[in-house]
């Protein structure tokens, strides 16, 4: 088959190697004008009935990226996936993978594989027959299916329960034998489909990291498509976030997450407090902005193409914003309020803090709680001050 | 249940009773009375049968007087042996040929959209809504000879002759799986209804063409569908008495058409009711194999 062929596949490991971000850091081929895309989409439309899913749609996706695709339910993040699986027709534009047209290809003639969001395991065959099954439509020899199971049962950690039926195992072993069935054919590129929605948060988390080594470990291209923003940002490499059949942004999960390019992505993405104001002078790397809410904020912004008296929103992330009770005297940022609500979460604390008197605007503030207990702690109707750091807030087209 | 107080409990109980009484009642009883007929012998009296019944002091002489010669007769006679092997190829001809027109139709009904299933369903339970009898004479108007089937035949130019097909074995298929068929689409529909489409999605994006995903996925799921159908065809037409006595002819005899003509032809109660106790027992054998079958399957997996 391939050059990935070659060795057996190693079990996961107990303790990751090196910290991914140091390693995914360097992996960028969407800024390599040399690399090949794996997947390309180009200009991609598809309809049902008079709803259009997928809008003219162009999207690469490159060998060994972990690809995350976000959005709400009904964003036609699914229906993409589906065109790449060949369950769903496009209507206009076509699908290449390595470099060849497989719009017309149906599915079974694909090398790609997909883990359903509901597994869908065969329940009158065994896990083993499961994972062998896309392995016996190849005709592969018996001794061969047979190595390929037991080497899949190791990789996802369920040896020994080769012999049992699907209705006998737990939401998590369920997930690994989709997982080792979609794998075992080694396919080009795996979709997963949803894959943690039906697995409790612990075990979310480890599948997530697991997931990953495994990618790493078999070099292969995964993309997962998922309304969990937590489970994109974790796992991807990239991600793109997808609104009315449209990808509004692509990039980095920091840079979706430090650096929207627009209104829907900053909200959609994390929390973020929006404050409307007008721009009052630009300096340099400097902008002023005059807000309604908090007076005049300053940012630091490569904001060139911002003219004064434009109006425009300033997004803030509520980690980025610091709680204090007497003014803080040096800050450049900095409006008073009063704290209307608190959230206890263990790790932070959202505080609401209402700003500009009793009809102004609810302010979202996240205080890390890094020792067991605080000395002056707020509490509610407190008067407070909120104020943030020049490169805390972030420019949003209106 | 545990946490109830006394009369609830018992009214549980009576509860769960009411269905055993019933199987008691109108099922063990007959049966009780039916086997006894069978070790009876043929007696010009009324019943028509010896000996009676005359008390608990005259038990012994009672039980002295039944004995197994309507059984032996039914061994030494071959018109009942072959009336049986004959019902049961029929019955299973009208099973395979129900199959094989109700599966496609099942599948057909099962993959149509959503809103048409019930119009659809209620089109194949619609015939039920005509006497069973009126039905089957209608089939004689369409078989017999110069009837409607040989008139579009001949009209349409296919053939000059008449086909004779009333009176023959082909006749009786045609009755029994037109009145059956209901009974085998009905479970595989509800069956194949159930199935998880992205269970057939998975198959092929495993690399499975359509016709292996039905074979590997489809078929070996909708088993409890074909085994619920099969015998609800099955069973009846091996008993089948009205539609080869309409349709059929002298040598298409079937063991309903003996038991009735022993009952009410011979009045000989007694040999009738050993053809029925035999008939029970060569329906009830396979099924009780089949269900120890899937037990042991279901537990040993």
């Amino acid at each position: 088959m391939n050059a990935r062929d070659a060795g057996a596949l190693a079990p996961l490991r107990a303790k990751r190697k090196a910290s991914p971000g140091s390693v995914r850091r360097a992996f960028q081929p969407w800024n390599d004008p040399a690399a090949e895309p794996l997947v390309v989409f180009r200009n991609v439309t598809k309809r049902f009935d008079t709803v259009t899913a997928v809008d003219d749609l162009s999207l690469a996706l490159y060998p060994r990226e972990f690809f995350a695709l976000l959005g709400a339910s009904g964003c036609g993040k699914t229906t993409l996936m589906r065109m790449l699986a060949g369950f769903e027709q496009p209507d206009a534009g076509e699908i290449l993978l390595d470099g060849v047209d497989i719009t017309a290809v149906p599915p079974h003639r694909r090398p790609i594989n997909m883990m359903f969001q509901s597994y869908a395991l065969f329940p009158h065959l065994s896990v083993g027959d499961n994972i062998a099954y896309g392995l016996r439509r190849e005709g592969l020899p018996r001794q061969e299916i047979t190595r390929r199971v037991a080497e899949m049962l190791a990789l996802v950690k369920l040896d020994g329960l080769e012999k049992r039926r699907a209705d006998q195992l737990s939401g998590g072993q369920r997930q690994r034998v989709a997982l080792a069935r979609s794998l075992a054919k080694r396919p080009k590129l795996l979709l997963l489909d949803e894959p943690m929605a039906a697995l409790d948060r612990k075990l979310r988390e480890s599948t997530q990291f697991e997931l990953m080594d495994l990618q790493s470990e078999l070099g292969l291209t995964f993309m997962v498509v998922t309304h969990d923003q937590d489970e994109a940002m974790t796992m991807a490499d990239r991600m793109a976030v997808m609104n009315h059949g449209r990808l509004v942004q692509i990039g980095p999960p920091d840079e979706i997450y430090e650096a929207p390019t627009s209104r829907y992505v900053a909200e959609f993405v994390g929390d973020i407090n929006i404050l409307e104001g007008r721009v009052a002078s630009v300096t340099g790397e400097i902008v002023r902005v005059e807000t309604a809410i908090a007076g005049a904020v300053e940012l630091d912004e490569e904001a060139a193409s911002l003219a004064a008296g434009e109006t425009i929103f300033v997004g803030l992330r509520p980690e980025k914003i610091t709680l204090s009770h007497d003014e803080p005297v040096q800050a450049v940022n900095k409006v008073a309020g009063e704290i209307w609500d608190i959230g206890y979460l263990g790790d932070f604390t959202m505080v609401q803090v209402m700003v500009g008197g009793d009809d102004g605007q609810l302010l979202k503030v996240a205080l890390a709680n890094r020792t067991r207990r605080i000395e002056r702690p707020f509490a509610w109707e407190d008067r407070v001050w909120l104020s943030w750091d020049v490169e805390a807030g972030l420019v949003l087209p209106p | 249940m545990r946490t109830g107080n006394a009369p609830t409990r018992r009214l549980g109980r009576l509860v769960v009773a009411v269905p055993y009484l019933w199987l008691l009642l109108f099922f063990l009883a007959p049966f009780a009375i039916v086997l006894r007929m069978a070790f009876s012998d043929a007696a010009t009296d009324l019943p028509p049968y010896a000996p009676h019944f005359q008390g608990f002091s005259q038990l012994g002489e009672f039980i002295a007087a039944l004995d197994l010669e309507n059984f032996r007769l039914l061994g030494d006679d071959p018109l009942y042996w072959q009336s049986y092997l004959y019902s049961l190829r029929i019955a299973a001809l009208t099973t395979l040929i129900a199959l094989a027109i109700g599966y496609p139709l099942a599948y057909a009904m099962a993959s149509a959209p959503r809103r048409w299933q019930s119009l659809l369903l209620v089109l194949v339970i619609l015939p039920f809504w005509t006497s069973f009898l009126i039905r089957v004479y209608a089939w004689i108007g369409i078989l017999r000879p110069e009837g409607l089937l040989d008139m579009v035949l001949a009209g349409t130019g296919v053939t000059s002759e008449p086909l004779r097909l009333l009176n023959t074995e082909a006749a009786v298929l045609i009755g029994m799986v037109y009145s059956y068929l209901p009974f085998m689409v009905l479970p595989l529909f509800a069956t194949l209804q159930k199935l998880d489409r992205s269970l057939l999605e998975a198959a092929a994006d495993l690399g499975a063409p359509a016709w292996t995903a039905f074979a590997t996925v489809t078929l070996p799921l909708s088993i409890p569908g074909i085994l619920a159908g099969s015998a609800l065809v099955f069973i009846p037409a091996v008993g089948e008495f009205v539609i080869p006595d309409l349709l059929g002819g002298p040598d298409t005899v079937m063991i309903g058409k003996v038991l009735w003509s022993e009952f009410f032809s011979n009045r000989d109660w007694p040999l009738a009711s050993a053809v029925a106790v035999v008939l029970l027992f060569v329906l009830v054998a396979p099924l009780a194999l089949l269900q120890r079958a899937r037990l042991t399957r279901g537990g040993a997996a």
